[in-house]
């Protein structure tokens, strides 16, 4: 790290601009070596250049040379988004001395290449005047300095599944104190439900059985069961949160850092495949249940619908895991059939969750027990008829496409394949239907090689529904200041590389409450969850943001516009009944100061002179 | 005892778990075969769902983690033993000879310029070459120069010597000896990535007999701007530019004949980014899939697949397909089956999705490391359900493509996962 460099703000400005070909996502449709020589020509410029990667280690070394041979005080490159680039060449200019709010970037990618691709001319002309108008602005740039915020080492776990236990153990495990807040009376969340877990055939309550007890005699987690967060105030490492429980004093807290895990619910098809209509048609949670139960009725022939309100059906996505799901379960059916039969006075119990609207009427049963018997000419007798080794139970899996990703995956599929599962493809133009064809459930179905019509008897439809999110996702997006994304997920910072972080700082998302997800990946995000959480926690503080808003103690007054238009929860009264800011909350963005009536607001280095020098620079001839 | 951890593969896993340590205030040894880190999602051109340029978002990752003050990247290094448990492994870390001085070369690559020899490059899949005396690629980290000794001729004959003679930094030093570093660590990290399958042994594709059948990742190369042909798609028989593209899916992958039974998870995603890309690239250029399952099933997917349809006019066929070749043109002829007729279609390029296999020297290190591996190559968790990652050895954990397929968020999820996994261990040990 070179010594600091000091900047006053009277100083003349010794502005230097590194212009980046980005391969030839910029270079390819401007002339970058001749915006790199008009920059030269601009007032306070003393030294310009053009890099092919100014981001690569080449580029940011000719920054830190730059700075060093030419005495520059401010530095702008011209290339991408500071979305993903800013912090790297801010620490660049730091790493040479200089303050790193006397930097600025110039987006000429997003902003100019790539909308003029076609317009080589027109494109290297609007480059110019995008850097006339960065060299305007950092002209008048001051030095800041960030303050350092402590950060509270506890943590809050919001949701009991298996993310939210795994998360909380891991931040326990790393020495952490973590509240675990799960508004059911059990923990467990959707996996409670379930039979058994594909790739090992364990059953799923004895897998996550060490996992719940383990998390209930953790002495770094505090368990809240039966409870719900009702506030959060605060910022990284200083949120005040309240957890209430029905009938229970509210019980407040301080921690550093929150992870969500609130998982998802399975979509309820109504009105799709008879679901609701007709009887022994039922969703593939609650044929889990039924096969926890031991609840299954006598059968023959199961029908298994893929993409039952998926992919562009009601939901647009692909809810990823009921593929697997239904292959496991078809294995099961193969070859645990008879194990999962029916016991009558199991059909009653209460099965929590997700009820099974579609229990499998006794009548039903009764039915059809009495039309086997009938087939049989066994009049009378049929209760006594057991499904044996010889007479096979038939599954056929109606699919799209079977998304057995990856190993385990694959091989299942082709052991249910081995096993005698038929998988018959559909495609939107001719989806399956389900109806009674007098007292016997039917699936209809068009035979894509023959290009025929056909139809099959069966005992059971099973609907593979996609995982939904919560319907109260958005109460809880809006109590922490986080985004939704498609469908009611919660929508991480970068799907590619930040994807169990949300923007906000402090605040990060595992499991099915961000989309589909097996448990494996459930579990796999929450540990990352965990891995980022304890990253402010492990240091004890944050460097909070320098660019925030100011108030004009003189100007303001006390009207409150600010405080409700902030995002950030950043704002709040003083004891003058002024406007005051939390700065380790704000993050800049200027809501405030947009809205302020008073023009009390103004916010550090996007000052009205600066924005001014900018917007004239825009609107000069070139020099 | 000690607080300081190994993570082994500097891909984009290995970045991420040794960033998310470092960030904890833990000392990370980070060491990397090749030359660079940055691992296979330097290779790739952009990614999917968002189209993202790739390397424009690992470059700044890169960075980060080799100027990290808690870090110690080694490159070019190779780890050859490991003793002890828990919370004080001592590993021995094979340093080869780069016959550079990294602290004195700066990258400037006037050596490049007099160095004679040429070498299929491994960076650009072998499309074009590099020399003897050479940096991986543009944007590599660290910013300096390796010399390949195999072809390297004052190495092997004595005879040359351009290269010092044109470094003005006296980086170079051909009596550079490997080195082992013994090095001590409370916890290991293993993201040691993949390698795409040489698709020659299936001859019913016809690669390496038809000049104009391609490897995604060779595709992948050829359109980014910074790869060998600067970004122009261009046939091997006559540099044209092709209009029909075909691409097909599973080549070598679910097949059991060929040893790879199982799913690469992901190229049906890349396929349709690939086919997406041609038309960015030039407007009157058509793509079509050849696929068995269009796997498409992480978060905004299968949104994706639609966009490629509607916006991009990809077409998707479900069908296996081999390739033949018109002799006098080179054009490939994709034979494949339609409701059970048999069909030939004449294309301009084919471009291969072939599977994606764990590197060979990963079962080597996991002999080194007591490992288990499956029949694949592929290391394995102890635990697979609930505790993915965590291995037969306490201690070690697993991230990215080493561990099963998985693609770039996975494996940024797994390589942070491993992080806390790894801490918890120091932690629990007493660290």
């Amino acid at each position: 790290m070179a010594d600091t460099i000091k900047v006053d703000p009277k100083d003349k400005p010794r502005i230097g601009v590194f212009v980046c070909h980005c391969g030839t996502n910029i270079g390819g449709f401007v002339d970058v070596k001749s915006v790199a020589e008009y920059a030269k020509t601009l007032p306070d410029v003393i030294y310009a250049t053009d890099n092919l990667y100014t981001c690569a280690e080449d580029g940011l070394v000719s920054i830190r040379e730059g700075i060093r041979k030419h005495n520059l005080n401010r530095i702008i490159v011209a290339s991408c988004t500071p979305r993903t680039h800013a912090p790297l060449f801010q620490a660049t200019c730091e790493s040479a001395g200089l303050n790193k709010y006397l930097f600025t970037f110039v987006n000429i990618r997003e902003h100019c290449s790539w909308v003029h691709m076609k317009e080589r001319e027109k494109g290297t002309t609007k480059a110019r005047d995008l850097i006339r108008m960065g060299v305007a602005r950092a002209r008048l740039l001051i030095p800041q300095e960030e303050q350092r915020v402590d950060v509270e080492p506890s943590g809050v776990v919001i949701g009991g599944g298996v993310a939210g236990m795994t998360a909380a153990l891991s931040l326990a495990d790393m020495g952490f104190p973590v509240h675990l807040v799960e508004r059911e009376a059990e923990l467990g969340g959707f996996v409670k439900n379930l039979n058994n877990l594909y790739v090992t055939e364990k059953s799923a309550t004895d897998t996550i059985k060490p996992l719940i007890e383990k998390t209930k005699a953790h002495k770094n987690v505090k368990l809240h069961l039966g409870s719900q967060m009702k506030s959060v105030e605060g910022f990284i490492g200083n949120y005040e949160i309240v957890i209430g429980a029905k009938g229970a004093e509210d019980i407040k807290a301080k921690v550093g850092t929150i992870i969500v895990a609130t998982g998802a619910l399975e979509y309820v098809p109504e009105g799709l495949y008879g679901y609701n209509q007709y009887p022994n048609v039922v969703t593939l949670t609650e044929f889990e249940i039924l096969c926890k139960k031991k609840a299954l009725p006598k059968m023959k022939n199961v029908a298994i619908i893929q993409c039952a309100g998926s992919r562009g059906q009601v939901k647009t996505y692909c809810s990823r895991v009921c593929c697997n799901v239904a292959i496991k379960n078809a294995i099961n059916i193969v070859d645990n059939y008879d194990n999962m039969l029916g016991l009558a006075e199991q059909l009653g119990t209460v099965i929590e969750k997700v009820p099974v609207e579609q229990k499998v009427p006794e009548e039903i049963i009764e039915r059809r027990r009495r039309r086997r018997g009938r087939e049989r000419g066994e009049e009378g007798e049929a209760d006594e008829v057991k499904l044996g080794p010889s007479e096979k139970i038939e599954v056929t899996v109606f699919n799209r496409d079977i998304m057995a990703y990856g190993v385990e995956h694959e091989l299942t599929y082709n052991k249910a394949r081995e096993k005698r599962v038929k998988f018959v493809r559909y495609t939107t133009d001719h989806l399956p239907r389900v109806y009674m064809e007098g007292n016997q459930l039917t699936v209809g179905y068009f035979h894509e090689t023959l290009k025929l019509e056909r139809t099959m008897p069966v005992d059971m439809v099973i609907l593979s529904t996609p995982l939904v999110a919560q319907p109260d996702a958005g109460d809880l997006s809006q109590m922490l200041k986080v985004p939704l994304g498609q469908e009611g997920f919660f929508l991480e910072a970068h799907v590619k590389l930040r994807p169990v972080d949300f923007a906000t700082d402090g605040i990060f998302v595992c499991g099915t409450c961000r989309g589909p997800a097996d448990i494996t990946e459930a579990v796999t995000q929450a540990s990352a969850a965990a891995s980022r959480a304890a990253i402010p926690m492990a240091k004890g503080y944050v460097q909070a943001e320098a660019l925030t808003s100011v108030v004009d103690e003189n100007k303001c007054s006390g009207c409150g516009t600010c405080i409700q238009v902030c995002p950030y929860g950043a704002l709040r009264k003083s004891e003058k009944g002024l406007a005051e800011v939390i700065v380790a909350a704000c993050k800049g963005c200027g809501c405030c100061g947009a809205t302020c009536p008073e023009g009390a607001i103004t916010m550090t280095n996007y000052t009205d002179a600066q924005l001014l020098a900018e917007a004239k620079a825009a609107l000069q001839e070139e020099v | 005892m000690t607080k300081d951890v190994m993570v082994i593969g500097g891909g984009i896993a290995g970045i991420q778990a040794a960033l998310d340590l470092a960030d904890k205030g833990m000392i990370v040894h980070l060491v990397e075969k090749t030359p660079s880190i940055g691992g296979r999602m330097a290779q790739l051109d952009k990614t999917f769902p968002t189209n993202d340029c790739s390397i424009c978002i690992l470059a700044p990752k890169m960075a980060d983690c080799f100027s990290h003050p808690n870090t110690n990247v080694i490159t070019y290094a190779e780890v050859v033993g490991v003793e002890g448990k828990v919370g004080s492994f001592k590993v021995k870390v094979l340093k080869k000879a780069r016959y550079v001085d990294e602290t004195k070369c700066t990258g400037c690559g006037e050596c490049l310029e007099k160095c004679p020899s040429k070498v299929p490059s491994e960076f650009e899949m072998g499309l074009s070459n590099r020399k003897a005396i050479y940096m991986p690629f543009m944007q590599a980290v660290p910013r300096v120069m390796t010399i390949d000794k195999e072809h390297c001729t004052m190495i092997t004959k004595g005879k040359c010597g351009n290269c010092k003679k044109a470094c003005k930094r006296e980086a170079i030093d051909y009596e550079m000896k490997d080195k082992i570093l013994e090095l001590e660590v409370g916890a290991i990290v293993v993201a040691t990535g993949f390698d795409s399958w040489d698709p020659s042994s299936a001859t019913e594709y016809g690669y390496g007999r038809y000049p104009n059948v391609f490897t995604a990742l060779e595709y992948e190369r050829m359109i980014n701007a910074a790869g060998p042909t600067h970004g122009h798609i261009e046939r091997r028989s006559d540099k044209k530019r092709p209009i029909k593209m075909a691409f097909i899916q599973c080549v070598g992958s679910r097949n059991p004949q060929v040893g790879h039974p199982y799913c690469c998870s992901v190229c049906c995603m890349h396929s349709t980014k690939e086919s997406m890309l041609a038309r960015e690239h030039h407007d009157d250029m058509e793509s079509t899939i050849f696929y068995k399952d269009m796997r498409a099933c992480a978060k905004g997917f299968w949104e994706y697949i639609e966009r490629a349809k509607r916006d991009y006019g990809v077409r998707y066929v479900n069908s296996d397909a081999t390739v033949q070749e018109n002799a006098e043109t080179h054009n490939p002829i994709v034979v494949y089956d339609v409701g059970g007729r048999q069909q030939s279609e004449e294309f301009d390029m084919v471009v291969l999705a072939t599977t994606l296999v764990p590197r060979k020297e990963t079962l080597e290190l996991a002999k080194v490391l007591g490992l288990k591996a499956d029949e694949f190559g592929f290391l394995e968790s102890s635990e697979r359900i609930l505790e993915f990652g965590k291995t037969v050895v306490p201690g070690i954990y697993l991230a990215g493509y080493a561990a099963g397929p998985a693609d770039i968020p996975e494996s940024v999820a797994q390589g942070s996962s491993a992080a806390a996994k790894a801490v918890e261990a120091i932690v629990q040990a007493g660290g």
